[in-house]
């Protein structure tokens, strides 16, 4: 007979969260960033200038703006596979009705209103009838952006016009910042202080943790989520609008494949792909990592393949790291046996 | 139904005010350094010498494409001969905006001269002007950029030569003389049709007068469709005796056909091929010759004019002239273009120099 006891999955959820305190990765990540930041402005000339920063800034933006609602939704637990479809779908109805003649500041609304519905399509799924949101928004994924074909087909729309696309790429005045990365500092501000510093922020977190025990706690859970992925729909359609004016080209194919680079970011972020843990700090911090990692080397002429490595082992160590010290912390903690002599 | 969830109004303020930062600066941006294609001051001196340690780098649709490879090699090839030093660089999948980090790297590295392979004419616009404007040459290859943004676009084969080159070489190995047959991609493909219609009007000329075009066939560029289509040609005009197929997919999917049936060595097979598809059935006997440009020449002739934009030889003006190393002297055509020249004739003699 095994003397152990069952142990509590509070207790146990408890114990790796002190021993990581510690080591936190999002610290980490923050170290590494500095590091490569550091490392980069010595080591290559053209790399701190404010003309490089502002470009990389620039190519960031979109990746950056979507890792917001993203985290959120990990935290709650679930994932949104589709908005690189909606940022081309996005995209695809801004050229059609700028090509049909429509002013951009119509289209511009009516593609926030297409973000909204978007995202309630995969909320619903999700909340309504049960399904799993990776499944559902693979789904997604393909549908939006088959729509973005039906859409625009293979052509492309440009000549939009230059006061908006100065917008999206001109910098803040005096700063290396440019417009786009300024709306999503205030944005990450905002995302930041409701997801740590109020109770709509912690019910995210309680629902990623134990969605059940978050629900009987009084948490409107599935409304939350909803409004998750409406959000992130949301963030989405905008992002295209960025993605167009900025590239001067819209296009049903625009940003495929950047839902790989969010999640990318936000799991580097330190963010727990099982819900219930991460910082947006982190996120800021895993996003500005990527991006500036990938223009230094660039920079630095390192073929793409290689970039790719870096990237995914990069990738690999984030999700690795955390649990490993966990582990050797408990292990530590708890000798071999121990466990039953500790317990009630 | 709006009573508990502060979430939604804390989400949706953040984003109302997201919004409205980005409305509030729609009208007062200012700050403007972003000058205008450069080209309008500059002058042209034929006679300035190539400069020395030019830094120019390719940037293809795509790094890892056979093809560009070849374009890209030759490219940096002839930089060395004139002394420069070239690059390749780019990204792994051909999508229409993954070019435009590369462009920003090569603004910041200061190269002398980018080349590029556009993916989307557009996308690329912004970045190109920008390095226009920092006095950077730029020349596009093999697919152009939007017109304004580019110095000089060097063009592999203009489609008159493409379509009136097929029926002198069908003419030729058939003797002048039979019914021929086009085996084309898809219906409302573009560069095929302009190039059919050049055959067409080559057909009039009193010297192919012994030529009969009997049917324009359509394989959609897709493998087994051509196939198909090339049987049923052969079935429908039993006196048939050559198939020009303009298009790549078109011309393997023939020969295949030819070279496993009994008209094998009666019906001749030509058109648009690469090499390294077409070699197998140049040898077997079942193609006598087919065309295309030259990929590498492609790459030294965009390297030369890169060089000779970077020197102030030239501006990208229409007459100006420049030397291209062996390819001899070239002069810029109507929108800045240069065209490579006709295409290359592949044979059993040469086929082996050839490897793409």
């Amino acid at each position: 007979m095994a003397p152990e006891a069952p142990v509590q999955p509070t207790s146990s959820a408890a114990v790796p969260r002190r021993a990581t305190r510690l080591v936190r990765w999002d610290v980490i990540v923050t170290a590494l960033l500095i590091v490569v930041f550091v490392g980069g402005a010595l080591g290559t000339p053209d790399f701190a200038t404010g003309d490089n920063l502002s470009f990389a800034l620039d190519d960031l933006c979109e990746i950056a703006l979507i890792a917001l609602p993203m985290t959120l939704l990990v935290v709650a637990g679930e994932v949104d596979l589709s908005v690189a479809s909606v940022l081309g779908m996005s995209s695809a109805l801004l050229g059609a009705l700028w090509d049909a003649g429509w002013a951009i500041e119509m289209i511009v609304p009516l593609l926030i209103v297409v973000g909204v519905v978007t995202g309630l399509v995969n909320g619903l799924l999700v909340t309504r009838l049960g399904l799993p949101s990776l499944a559902v928004t693979i789904g997604t994924l393909t549908l939006y952006r088959g729509l973005a074909y039906v859409v625009l087909g293979t052509k492309a729309v440009a000549q939009f016009p230059q006061n908006y696309a100065d917008l999206a790429t001109k910098t803040v005045p005096g700063t290396p910042i440019p417009y786009p990365f300024a709306l999503f500092i205030v944005a990450a501000v905002l995302t930041a202080i409701v997801l740590h510093a109020t109770g709509a922020g912690r019910a995210i977190f309680a629902i990623g943790a134990q969605e059940e025990a978050a629900f009987f706690a009084g948490i409107r859970v599935k409304r939350i989520k909803l409004l998750l992925f409406v959000l992130s729909g949301v963030v989405s359609a905008f992002a295209g609008v960025i993605y167009t004016l900025r590239y001067g080209s819209a296009r049903a194919d625009n940003g495929l494949g950047l839902e790989l680079a969010v999640i990318a970011a936000v799991l580097l972020g330190g963010v727990d792909f099982d819900g219930g843990r991460g910082t947006l700090g982190g996120v800021v911090a895993g996003v500005l990592l990527i991006g500036l990692l990938r223009n230094l080397l660039m920079l630095r002429d390192v073929a793409t393949e290689i970039q790719s490595i870096v990237t995914g082992l990069l990738l690999i160590v984030s999700v690795l790291t955390p649990r490993i010290v966990a582990g050797v912390r408990e292990a530590r903690r708890h000798p071999r046996g121990s466990i039953s002599a500790s317990s009630p | 139904m709006l009573k508990r969830p502060m979430a939604a109004v804390a989400l949706v303020a953040a984003l109302a005010l997201g919004a409205a930062a980005c409305g509030g600066t729609t009208k007062n941006s200012d700050s403007g350094d972003n000058g205008a294609a450069a080209t309008s001051g500059k002058k042209a001196d034929p006679n300035a010498p190539i400069k020395k340690n030019l830094k120019i780098a390719f940037l293809p649709k795509q790094v890892n494409n056979p093809y560009e490879t070849i374009v890209d090699k030759a490219g940096i090839g002839a930089a060395a001969e004139y002394g420069g030093t070239a690059k390749e660089v780019g990204p792994s999948d051909a999508s229409a905006s993954s070019q435009i980090s590369y462009l920003n790297t090569l603004i910041q590295q200061r190269q002398d001269a980018i080349l590029i392979a556009a993916n989307d004419p557009n996308a690329v616009c912004g970045p190109l002007k920008q390095a226009m404007s920092r006095k950077i040459a730029v020349v596009s290859y093999d697919s152009d950029a939007a017109k304004e943004c580019r110095d000089v676009f060097i063009n592999q084969a203009s489609s008159e030569e493409i379509g009136r080159s097929e029926i002198k070489v069908i003419s030729d190995m058939l003797g002048g003389k039979g019914e021929i047959a086009i085996l084309s991609a898809t219906a409302n493909a573009t560069n095929q049709n302009t190039w059919i219609k050049f055959m067409k009007d080559e057909l009039k000329k009193p010297e192919y007068a012994g030529l009969k075009l009997v049917k324009v066939a359509y394989g959609d560029d897709d493998d087994q469709k051509s196939f198909q289509q090339t049987q049923g040609l052969m079935q429908a005009y039993p006196d048939l005796k050559g198939i020009i197929a303009p298009t790549t997919v078109g011309i393997a999917a023939a020969a295949r056909y030819i070279s496993g049936s009994k008209y094998k060595g009666k019906v001749e097979v030509s058109g648009l091929g690469t090499p390294n598809q077409m070699r197998k059935f140049v040898k077997d006997g079942t193609v006598q010759k087919f065309e295309l440009w030259n990929p590498g020449d492609l790459g030294y002739l965009a390297s030369y004019a890169a060089a000779a934009l970077a020197s102030g030889q030239i501006t990208g003006a229409q007459g100006e002239k420049f030397k291209a190393g062996r390819l001899g002297e070239r002069t810029i055509g109507a929108d800045g273009e240069v065209i490579l020249g006709p295409p290359t004739v592949f044979d059993k003699d040469n086929i082996d120099n050839f490897h793409f």
